[in-house]
């Protein structure tokens, strides 16, 4: 019985030993990859899926995309993290340059934010001339409206417009959910609630029960998305030289282009405006 | 309920086709949890023999902190294990944050106090239904460990599950120091919550089924090892 131990003991080790080599050597088979601080709504639209693939035919680097909130993201970049950050949070982003995380900041594409609320639209909102009227409609009805809650670019954006429209989104109507994109769709779908979601979660949302979009195309609701060129002097262990690469192909004539062919269910999600 | 139907369908049609990205998901959530599993085992079962064999001032607090810690929330782990593996924290520089190696890491966390506590627990009955005759043999302390560890095998390998349950179906752990990187960090659980994010609530349906399948196939293969060896052994 104790060889029969033995025996046993030494398989085990051997195993795990195999698995956690395995594990390391994963690791360490790409070296050339960045790791990408960015938002829920590129990755799950799947744009990443579409235009990564690109990239790395070009220039041999992998992009590992964390998808995390903008003010997740932004915190992840400023304890040097990731090697790049691709968030939408104009004002955010300027404030990060202005600080000291970030060298550069570009412009690289815009989709847009509409309002979605149950189809029969009990606040009337599809009514409304723009945005503010929309909101202030709803705010009026005292219509149930789902908040992302979670300081995401998305959250922040809903936050100024609430702002603009003259009107402190507070009392029972107005729920702040703390959670991403999706999960506040899943929710607003539950209770038949207003919301404000990109463009692009939306269209590949498959979960809408009651849900429609009843507001769009007001200027006020563009999402701006830029990518930021992280600080060598803040983070000298980050992959600057790759990380370049990415931030200058997404602005270059291919990454654009790349961005434009991007399709879900027949419908472009994001335009390219790199200036 | 259409969705529920759906995800039945959903689960088959995923095992069915052999999508080597799913194949990928599962290795990956397999390997992860048994590398968690097996490390947290190599330092809880010792841990918690020693635990149940020595008396000395503090025992009892260091017993209930290990019985209190089985119910750590994956998230407060996930958050402690990244701010430990930041770049701005103190194991910054191995730069092991958003790689399997972190999943690892935060899973021996949470597993960890599971198996010390239950292996606490067992160990100590047993050592008590023995004592006389271990003294009577004047085996150590030290040299007591193997023993009662082996005898008590096949209650540890509950406990051991146990630890694996807990690894397979945790999220938030390993959301948090994994970053869910498609084909790199992502594994059944992550992709559950991405896919309900996305509201594919029949797919999201359908992982959980394949994950829940996997996890009891691990428990019936270690209800059959453990069965066998006990009809044999005796």
């Amino acid at each position: 019985m104790p060889l029969n131990k033995t025996k046993t003991a030494i398989t085990i080790l051997g195993l795990g030993l195999g698995m956690v080599l395995s594990l390391g050597s994963q690791a360490q088979d790409d070296e050339r990859y960045i790791t990408l601080a960015s938002t829920t709504s590129t990755e799950q639209s799947g744009l990443f899926d579409a235009i990564i693939p690109k990239f790395r035919d070009n220039t041999g680097i992998d992009v590992h995309v964390v998808a995390v909130g903008t003010g997740q993201a932004f915190e992840i970049a400023r304890r040097g993290d990731a090697d790049s950050l691709l968030v939408h949070d104009t004002a955010g982003e300027e404030q990060f340059v202005a600080d000291g995380y970030a060298t550069e900041r570009r412009d690289v594409m815009v989709n847009d934010f509409v309002i979605i609320g149950p189809s029969d639209d009990p606040a009337g909102i599809g009514e409304a001339e723009t945005v503010d009227e929309a909101f202030s409609m709803i705010a009026e009805a005292e219509a149930p409206f789902a908040s992302r809650g979670d300081d995401s670019g998305t959250n922040r954006a809903e936050l100024r417009l609430w702002e603009s429209a003259g009107v402190e989104p507070n009392g029972e109507w107005y729920r702040e959910l703390g959670s991403g994109m999706g999960p506040t769709l899943n929710t607003a779908a539950g209770m038949d609630a207003y919301v404000m979601s990109d463009r692009a979660t939306w269209v590949a949302f498959d979960n809408r029960q009651n849900l429609d979009i009843l507001f769009e195309g007001d200027e006020a609701l563009f999402n701006q998305y830029g990518s930021l060129l992280l600080s060598e002097e803040r983070h000298p262990h980050l992959k600057h030289d790759l990380a370049q690469q990415w931030h200058e192909w997404l602005v270059s004539e291919d990454g654009q282009q790349a961005i434009a062919d991007f399709e879900l269910k027949g419908q472009q999600l994001f335009f390219p405006n790199a200036k | 309920m259409p969705a529920s139907d759906n995800a039945f369908h959903t689960a088959l049609a995923l095992v069915l086709s052999m999508d080597p990205a799913l194949i990928d998901i599962v290795l990956l959530s397999l390997q992860v949890s048994f590398t968690a599993v097996l490390i947290a085992c190599l330092l809880a079962l010792p841990l918690g023999a020693a635990l149940a064999l020595w008396a000395f001032p503090g025992r009892g607090v260091i017993v209930v902190l290990f019985n209190a810690l089985m119910g750590l929330p994956p998230v407060v782990a996930g958050l402690t294990v990244y701010l430990l593996l930041s770049r701005a924290g103190p194991l910054g520089e191995f730069g092991l944050l958003f790689t399997p190696s972190a999943m690892v890491v935060a899973q021996v966390v949470l597993v960890l106090p599971i198996i010390t506590a239950l292996t606490r627990q067992q160990i100590e009955e047993l050592h008590h239904e023995y004592r006389e005759q271990l003294t009577s043999l004047g085996m150590s302390k030290l040299r007591r460990i193997p023993t009662l560890l082996w005898d008590a095998r096949f209650g540890l390998i509950t406990v051991i599950l146990a630890g694996f349950g807990r690894a397979s179906a945790e999220v938030g752990a390993v959301m948090i120091v994994g970053g869910n990187i498609d084909g790199v960090t992502r594994v059944m659980t992550t992709a559950i919550v991405l896919e309900t994010a996305k509201g594919d609530l029949p797919l999201a349906l359908g992982l959980g089924i394949v994950l829940l399948t996997l996890v009891a196939v691990v428990n019936g293969a270690a209800y059959v090892v453990g069965e066998t060896a006990r009809r044999r052994l005796g």
